[in-house]
């Protein structure tokens, strides 16, 4: 069962014009992806791609222009006031810098116990405090770190507060915002096992947003690829690294960085130029395409299957190596 | 060279980090945050300079330049030799003219670094009428040259623009083309693909080997990512807590890294992990300067420490040839590579 269903989502914004007028700019187009429970939905893109957009109108941070979404079943996107309230209480967001998350004048106690305000507030002072204490201590911050504030922490420590602030509220869905972009490798991967760990003992389903692959490859179950607004493959992470269909993805698995020397591959003779710009009509990825042809100035495709099936919106796919 | 400057005995073409102690004010104190670093960049090769954040990697190639003094940077002992002569003992139009010049930066913020207020044509050329003897004409003509060597497709309209209307990728192109403007013999890269997207990453890390190995250049290439290392580095030194904990080729660190610290640190890259598995950590945080152990300085975080691991260590304490490591336990079983939380 789909813990977290998105359905034909789009959202534009307008560029440029100071005072309205400017252009309308289609960020996300027709996304539709399904989270089950228990698993780890990766959406990867580079910057612009909409995976934030997409993202932040999944938890309804953000209304959608078109589309619906739909947490443990019930539909969110029209749900208002005090029933969005209560919805909120499942779904719960990390947000890539811990520190511009967190004010700066509220202690770590008040910070991550917000949440018990709201969804809780049978609770008085004292259960307040020891929930958080015992949800801190889950993600490995000791008690000590109660009644400190968010300078005194190192970035590491700030995203496990980050966590533990999300958590607190037992949600069973975590939105993860590009969690560990801003962290160093060997605390990045501290975070990443103690998300792991936590998913496992809470059940847990996570949407997670990110552009690093490699760390998408690590975490996730399953991937959407985003590029210009739209998801051009999603399947299985053996699937999607294993044996890539549509061309942006193989050449967004190309330009991983490399792991050891050996690796070295010299220049492939595109003369090191930038490809840029996304066609406004057709296949979104024809202009940087080398596979692109005639027909693909005709294709507009967006995926519309939810299934856990390995799609791609793409004429001419690659062949499965 | 002028005569009063304190000369090195080695003149052959270098850029040397010799020795070099770096004080910084915390707290309106001096602490040191770099602590006898010791470097030899060459003309034609890659230096990795790679460590995590606050290990000392960037205010060691700012002083390189000399950068850093204002926000109250102090070198404490050791010094900088550029083909020999000494950074520290270069009067202060001597040091201007090298800058940019003989020895130029290319930064992480390609968003940062342009002035929005200009076009790009006459950022350029203000550098190259700063460091060369051109009139306007020649520096316009050098500009365009320059945009076509950094793959910029189209150099002429660029010229006229203004940053924000470029991407981040094509931003960097012209922060490196300004790099290049006086024809440096050594280049410092801190950081030059962090910002950018990883298929822009690549584009400009092939640019950068393609400049590197046409131009003869000696580059100090600062970063965090030992995917970049693995690019483009022909040597390595490894930096933690304010020293060089480990050096040697590219192929010596990456084959058989040796002291603890490097080798953790390449463990826990989700890249050489099984999917799904728990990642190696390295145990603990990176002590800030100021709270640094009189001995190993990795020692509070590391499996292998033993009471000897007090005393301070020499870079040469394990050795192979060119290759060393700060550790007494260099390749011991490091149960570190271990998972914990």
């Amino acid at each position: 069962m789909s813990v977290l269903k998105a359905d034909g989502l789009s959202k534009s914004f307008r560029r440029g014009g100071l005072w309205g007028g400017g252009i309308s700019h289609k960020a996300v187009n027709n996304v539709t992806f399904a989270l089950k429970e228990g698993e780890t939905l990766a959406i990867v893109g580079e910057s612009g791609s909409g995976k934030s957009t997409t993202a932040r109108m999944a938890m309804r941070l953000l209304d959608a222009d078109e589309g619906s979404v739909h947490l443990l079943g019930e539909e969110i996107t029209s749900a208002s006031g005090n029933t969005l309230r209560i919805l909120r209480k499942d779904i719960q967001m990390v947000f890539q810098d811990p520190f511009a998350s967190l004010n700066p004048r509220m202690k770590i106690v008040e910070t991550v116990g917000e949440g018990l305000r709201v969804h809780r507030p049978e609770m008085n002072h004292q259960q307040r405090r020891e929930k958080v204490a015992e949800t801190l201590a889950l993600c490995g911050i000791g008690e000590e770190a109660l009644d400190r504030y968010p300078h005194q922490f190192s970035g590491g420590q700030r995203q496990r507060v980050g966590i533990a602030r999300a958590l607190i509220v037992e949600p069973k869905v975590l939105v993860l915002d590009e969690p560990v972009s801003a962290l160093d490798v060997s605390v990045q991967a501290q975070i990443l096992n103690l998300l792991k760990k936590i998913q496992k003992e809470r059940n847990l389903s996570y949407l997670f947003i990110s552009h690093d692959l490699s760390v998408v490859r690590h975490v996730a179950d399953r991937v959407a690829v985003m590029f210009a607004g739209r998801v051009v493959e999603q399947g299985t992470i053996e699937e999607v690294f294993g044996a890539p269909r549509h061309p942006y993805t193989k050449m967004l698995l190309a330009a991983r960085p490399i792991a050891h020397p050996d690796q070295r591959k010299e220049n492939n003779g595109n003369g090191g130029l930038d490809r840029e710009g996304v066609a406004e009509s057709g296949c979104v990825f024809r202009l940087r395409c080398a596979f692109a042809q005639d027909d693909c100035a005709g294709f507009e495709a967006s995926i519309q299957s939810d299934e856990s099936e390995h799609t791609y919106a793409c004429l001419h796919p690659l062949d499965k190596s | 060279m002028a005569g009063h400057s304190s000369v090195n005995t080695n003149t052959a073409r270098s850029l040397e980090v010799r020795e070099l102690s770096l004080s910084v004010p915390i707290s309106g104190e001096h602490v040191e945050a770099v602590s006898r670093v010791s470097l030899v960049l060459k003309p034609g090769r890659v230096l990795g300079l790679v460590g995590e954040s606050g290990c000392g990697k960037s205010l060691t190639a700012q002083a390189i330049l000399r950068l850093g003094e204002h926000q109250g940077v102090m070198r404490e002992s050791g010094d900088i030799f550029l083909d020999g002569e000494s950074l520290f003992s270069m009067e202060e139009e001597r040091l201007r003219r090298m800058r940019g010049g003989h020895v130029s930066m290319v930064f992480q913020e390609p968003m940062t670094a342009l002035n929005p207020v200009f076009s790009i044509g006459s950022q350029i050329t203000e550098v190259i009428r700063l460091h060369l003897d051109m009139d306007k004409g020649e520096a316009n003509t050098r500009a365009l040259k320059l945009l076509h060597d950094v793959g910029m497709q189209d150099a002429e309209a660029v010229l006229k623009q203004y940053p924000d209307a470029l991407s981040g990728g094509m931003r960097q192109r012209v922060l490196i083309a300004m790099a290049m403007a006086a024809d440096p013999a050594y280049i410092i890269a801190d950081e030059p693909t962090t910002a950018l997207d990883v298929s822009v990453q690549k584009r400009i890390i092939q640019l950068l080997r393609d400049l590197q190995r046409q131009r003869n250049l000696g580059m100090l290439l600062v970063t965090h990512d030992f995917g970049l290392v693995a690019e483009l580095a022909d040597d390595v030194a490894v930096m933690y807590a304010g020293q060089i904990v480990e050096s040697g080729s590219v192929e010596q660190i990456f084959n058989r890294p040796a002291h603890p610290y490097t080798r953790a640190l390449m463990g826990c890259r989700p890249e050489v992990s099984e999917p799904g598995a728990s990642l190696p950590v390295i145990a603990g945080q990176v002590p800030p300067p100021g709270n640094w152990p009189s001995g190993c300085h990795f020692a509070k975080r590391c499996p292998l420490a033993d009471t000897a691991c007090s005393e301070p260590i020499s870079i040469d304490a394990w050795s192979d040839g060119k290759h060393q490591a700060r550790c007494i336990h260099a390749e011991e079983k490091l149960p570190g590579l271990e998972v914990a939380l």
